[in-house]
């Protein structure tokens, strides 16, 4: 075995630039793979966490049916007092459940007594709601930044929305809903604060106090529209869900008709959908560098078996079994593969280092100044690795083949 | 009992226009014995039969038998197997390895095919390199040697693996005649070098005769 490797690596040596050639382009694709995974992961993992801590929660649990007819803030598919409690139980005993904020969410009119205009409003507990979304306070540009901007009779007013009305922080405004029987309600709050916009939908709502917002609708008891909950471990979200799925449903009262529904952020964002993206592109990018492995192993092994006749005619003519003379030239391959995975991937994570340290930012949509922190995991580098020699060698198997099949005695007259 | 036995041995190679019968119902024996070389023209056949006793290639007509084994029989693995085992090759243009040093070369049959091991390997190795005189060479690559020291080095690669049989193609073509002769030499008297060997080697009309003629 280790005569194989010499001969192999002696031969690598012999062309120098075919090989230095080849090792590079393999260690070209293999950085731009990893560098690509390395930036695309931790945009995407920066978006998700900037939806999720700003409003989205990393899940959600609502009354059956409500994200379906999300856009019209049914007052009619709350979740009743008895079931919002059995929620809760079911989140506190949860030990990945980190904080979680229950919401009384509703459609209203927002009034500053000159103009009026529509407005999304969640109605929430502040403590809960800041501990569940850790991004609120930073969310908050102008006025108080803290959970004492949710007291009662306050409202934090969405930006977009102040800006259009020319909304002041310390103005007084009028919030106008229909409750659940039809009939009208309204009450007057002071705006403690504008709330800069947050990607995608429920980055544009309004919040109020829960209990302002259950008087506003007249409730007698507390009905939760969703529970928004922050996970420990997001990795993990999946498995939490399920997990809450399951818990929710043995507390139901009819297994068949469980009133509870959980999902996750990715099934709440339209941003899940730029991230698949991101994972299609990422695909396709590991397709071509398998491809240039594959072309350019499988260019230089047919060189190599072409170049080498005669000595493979020699070696089989004193006794060198088909096998050892196939193994010879997999090992070759390998060797150049292992060589530039290794080039590649040191060479990745030193760019990845500098990425680190030139602090790129970058703007998306309202939110400024995201910096990234390029990183990649280590399973990522050995799946390239893996993937780059596994290749190498399926690229190497038919020329190596070839030169085990040869007639010594034809490979002897080869000139 | 005989090392090599042919009987009506018979090779015709089929070209695109004609068929070439460079071999006719040849039969003879050979007892171990040291050295013999076949001698004849260009052109007479004595490339095919060498190739038909090395195993390289199988006759059309007749049989044959090599160290007491029916060698057409063997398929592809098996031949090589044997010829690792039984034969020892020397070639016209020497064909060594041009990325393994002198060393290495002499060594290679025996890691590459009858997988030694290291101490006695190295032992063997350079007992015959002091033999065909090259140990000082030792460390040097193919293309740092003369024409006459590789085909030395050869020599020494084709006895390593203390073989029943050396068949030689022309071993002294690509050589100037005074090399040659000690070549010839080495191969036919030097007890160290060929051991029990059976050395049968092809030359081309005349040219040991006149080796011989001119040193005596
Ligand atoms: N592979 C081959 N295909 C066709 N004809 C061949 C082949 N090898 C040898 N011959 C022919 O067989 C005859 C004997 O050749 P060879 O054994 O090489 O002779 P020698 O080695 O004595 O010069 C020649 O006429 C040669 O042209
Ligand atoms: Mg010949």
């Amino acid at each position: 075995m280790g005569k194989l490797f010499q001969i192999a690596l002696r031969n690598l040596r012999r062309y120098k630039r075919r090989s230095a050639l080849t090792i590079s382009l393999i260690a070209f694709g293999v950085i731009f793979v990893l560098v690509f995974v390395a930036i695309t992961s931790s945009f995407k993992e920066l978006m998700i966490r900037q939806i999720t801590d700003s409003y989205l929660g990393d899940l959600q649990v609502h009354r059956r049916g409500y994200v379906a007819s999300i856009e019209t803030l049914p007052l009619n598919l709350n979740l009743i007092p008895q079931q919002a409690a059995a929620v809760e139980k079911v989140l506190r005993e949860n030990p990945e459940v980190s904080a979680y904020s229950e919401r009384i969410k509703f459609g209203a009119m927002f009034s500053n007594f000159a103009e009026t205009t529509n407005i999304r409003i969640n109605g929430v507990v502040p403590e809960m709601e800041f501990a569940a979304c850790p991004q609120m306070a930073s969310r908050i540009s102008e006025g108080e930044k803290s959970v004492r901007a949710l007291e009662k009779g306050k409202v934090l007013v969405p930006a977009l929305l102040a800006r259009g009305m020319g909304t002041k922080v310390g103005d007084t405004v009028v919030v106008v809903a229909t409750n659940k029987d039809g009939s009208v309600n309204g009450k007057p709050f002071v705006v403690s604060g504008i709330l800069e916009s947050a990607t995608g939908p429920g980055g544009r709502d309004g919040y109020i106090h829960l209990e302002d917002a259950m008087e506003i609708l007249r409730m007698a008891q507390k009905e939760v529209s969703e529970f928004a909950v922050n996970v420990k471990a997001m990795g993990r979200v999946d498995r939490v869900a399920a997990n809450l799925e399951a818990k929710l449903a043995a507390a139901a009262k009819d297994p068949k008709k469980v009133p509870f529904q959980v999902h996750t952020w990715s099934q709440l964002s339209p941003f899940a959908n730029i991230a698949n993206m991101i994972d299609l592109m990422t695909f396709f990018i590991k397709l071509m560098l398998i491809a240039i492995v594959l072309i350019s192993i499988l260019n230089v092994m047919i060189m190599a078996v072409y170049e080498r006749v005669r000595e493979i005619g020699t070696i089989a003519a004193i006794g060198t079994s088909p096998r050892k003379i196939l193994s010879l030239f997999l090992v070759e391959g390998f060797c150049l593969g292992l060589t530039g995975a290794v080039v590649g991937v040191l060479l990745a994570l030193g760019i990845i280092v500098v990425l680190n340290l030139s602090k790129l930012s970058f703007t998306f949509g309202q939110a400024k100044d995201l910096i990234l922190a390029p990183n990649i995991a280590p399973l990522e580098v050995v799946s390239a690795s893996v993937m780059v020699i596994v290749v190498s060698l399926l690229a190497s198997a038919q020329p190596a083949y070839k030169a085990s099949r040869m007639e010594p005695i034809d490979a002897l007259r080869h000139v | 009992m005989s090392l090599i036995t042919a009987q009506s041995l018979s090779k015709t190679y089929a070209t695109d226009s004609v068929e070439v019968k460079a071999l006719q119902a040849v039969s003879f024996e050979i007892q171990a014995g040291s050295f013999l070389s076949f001698v004849g023209p260009s052109g007479s056949g004595k490339t095919t039969l060498l190739n038909l006793v090395g195993c390289l290639d199988k006759p059309s007509g007749g049989s044959l038998e090599v160290a007491g084994a029916d060698v057409l029989r063997l398929d592809r693995r098996a031949a090589a197997a044997f010829r690792g085992e039984n034969i020892g090759f020397v070639f016209q243009s020497f064909n060594l390895m041009p990325v393994l040093t002198a060393f290495e070369n002499v060594e290679y049959p025996l890691v590459m095919v009858q997988n030694l091991h290291a101490g006695e390997r190295r032992a063997r190795v350079l007992e015959l390199l002091d033999a065909v005189g090259m140990s000082d060479q030792k460390d040097k690559l193919p293309d740092q040697l003369s024409g006459g020291q590789k085909q030395r080095i050869a020599i020494a690669r084709a006895l390593v693996t203390r073989p029943k049989l050396v068949l030689a193609d022309e071993p002294t073509a690509n050589l100037d005649h005074e090399t040659a002769y000690t070549i010839i030499r080495l191969m036919k008297n030097d007890t160290r070098i060929i051991g029990e060997a059976e050395i049968v080697c092809t030359l081309e009309d005349g040219k040991l005769v006149r080796c011989e003629e001119a040193h005596g």
